[in-house]
């Protein structure tokens, strides 16, 4: 059974109340703002899912939201997989074993190779992968990628998509999904501490 | 039937950040431009867009990208109020270099100097990197849009007071926000669908 879905999911997880400064403010980019929300709603759901289903679709939001230690985000996908326990236990301990800090990675090679940065290369614990089925491990292996070190990406990652079951369909969907709500949490994240100065200040005014 | 990976031979592959021009090579097949569908042109908003290999990759997903295309042209064009366009630029092309997205960055740092007229300090960016000083207020965009940027997230109050200092309201800042935001979704699909490639030898 699902909950009633907010009306716009970045203001429900930013806090902005109708009516607020912030509510005001965003009104002015309403064509970004409703479309960021159809971004939502045409990723989770979509009138046809295509070659990712649902459930994969939460596991790897929650495993993203996860890696950007915004509770609010990781608790709200995490919810989406109420009937699916399995893979809420094997996501929070794969988010603990994946958290570190990003953007990391190497450029090609040449002037750039001296900013080249490196950091942990994110694999599923294999007990843990056979939990998850080889499709979601993929998956999961290539939003870390995706988060902490875009930088590295290659062919090569295209590749083990692949080979663990991925289409090229499916491939952009779950491309969108990760770069998507990569823009979601930080949309949330400067709206709600901007969101919290604005508070203050009001507060300060009135007292 | 599978799908493949493409690989490139790619002897123009840029290896610094530029203002130039640049092409970019996907890795995945792009939906062909003569299947196209009312549907897929609906994805890709702009029907020049089905030229580009970037684009047609995209639009396997349709509703996806037109939501995408949408969001994008709403935080950049509408200019009516809010940000000068050259800032929003700024913060896009701050992000994409913090990213490592040498695609990205060309594009945008390019509006940025069109927007602007400050092409050189555009290139100290693209150059120096992120922590180029290139005066007080693009020093404040572009060090809100790396604090956002980074993973785990490190933008806090301390950069709203900065942009407030330099002269941003409310409204200015969101559209700091929506636009270093915005690039981290965008940099991401250019980084990990394709490569860039330099059009002409020079």
């Amino acid at each position: 059974m699902m909950s009633a879905e907010p009306k716009d999911i970045i203001d429900h997880l930013a806090g902005i109340e109708p009516g607020s400064s912030l509510d005001t403010i965003r009104a002015r980019r309403l064509q970004a703002r409703e479309n960021a929300q159809k971004s939502y709603l045409t990723l989770f759901a979509p009138a046809d899912f295509g070659d990712v289903a649902a459930y994969e679709r939460y596991v790897v939001a929650a495993f993203v939201a996860g890696l950007h230690d915004e509770p609010a985000l990781a608790i709200f996908y995490l919810a989406k997989l109420a009937d699916r326990p399995e893979l809420v236990g094997v996501l929070k301990t794969e988010i603990e074993r994946g958290r570190t800090n990003g953007p990391y990675g190497a450029f090609p090679e040449g002037p750039l190779s001296v900013e080249d940065t490196a950091g942990l290369i994110y694999r599923v614990a294999a007990d843990r992968k056979m939990v998850l089925g080889a499709k979601l491990a993929a998956a999961l292996e290539h939003a870390h990628l995706l988060v902490f070190r875009p930088r590295d990406a290659a062919p090569a990652a295209m590749q083990a998509l692949l080979d663990a079951g991925w289409s090229t369909n499916g491939i952009v969907t779950l491309s969108q999904l990760v770069a998507f709500l990569s823009f979601q949490v930080r949309s949330v994240a400067g709206l709600r501490t901007l969101g919290a100065s604005l508070g203050r200040r009001t507060a300060a005014k009135a007292s | 039937m599978r799908d493949s990976v493409i690989v490139h031979d790619n002897e123009n592959e840029p290896v610094v950040f530029t203002q130039d021009e640049l092409g970019w090579l996907p890795w995945l097949e792009p939906f062909a431009e003569a299947e196209l569908t009312e549907r897929h042109f609906a994805g890709l908003v702009d029907k020049a867009r089905a030229k580009s290999d970037y684009f047609r990759l995209l639009v396997r997903d349709p509703e996806v990208l037109e939501a995408r295309t949408k969001t994008d042209k709403d935080i950049f064009y509408n200019t009516a109020d809010g940000l000068p366009r050259a800032e929003r630029e700024l913060a896009a092309a701050a992000t994409s270099r913090y990213n490592g997205c040498i695609y990205c960055a060309s594009v945008h740092s390019r509006f940025a100097t069109t927007y602007s007229k400050r092409r050189d300090d555009v290139q100290r960016l693209l150059d120096e990197g992120v922590g180029a000083d290139l005066g007080a207020r693009w020093n404040a965009v572009v060090k809100a849009s790396v604090a956002l940027a980074s993973t785990p997230i490190a933008f806090g109050e301390q950069h709203i007071e900065e942009l407030r200092a330099v002269g941003l309201d409310d409204a200015e800042i969101v559209d700091v926000i929506n636009s270093a935001s915005f690039f981290n979704w965008a940099n991401r699909l250019m980084l990990s669908l394709g490569e860039p490639t330099t059009l002409a030898a020079k």
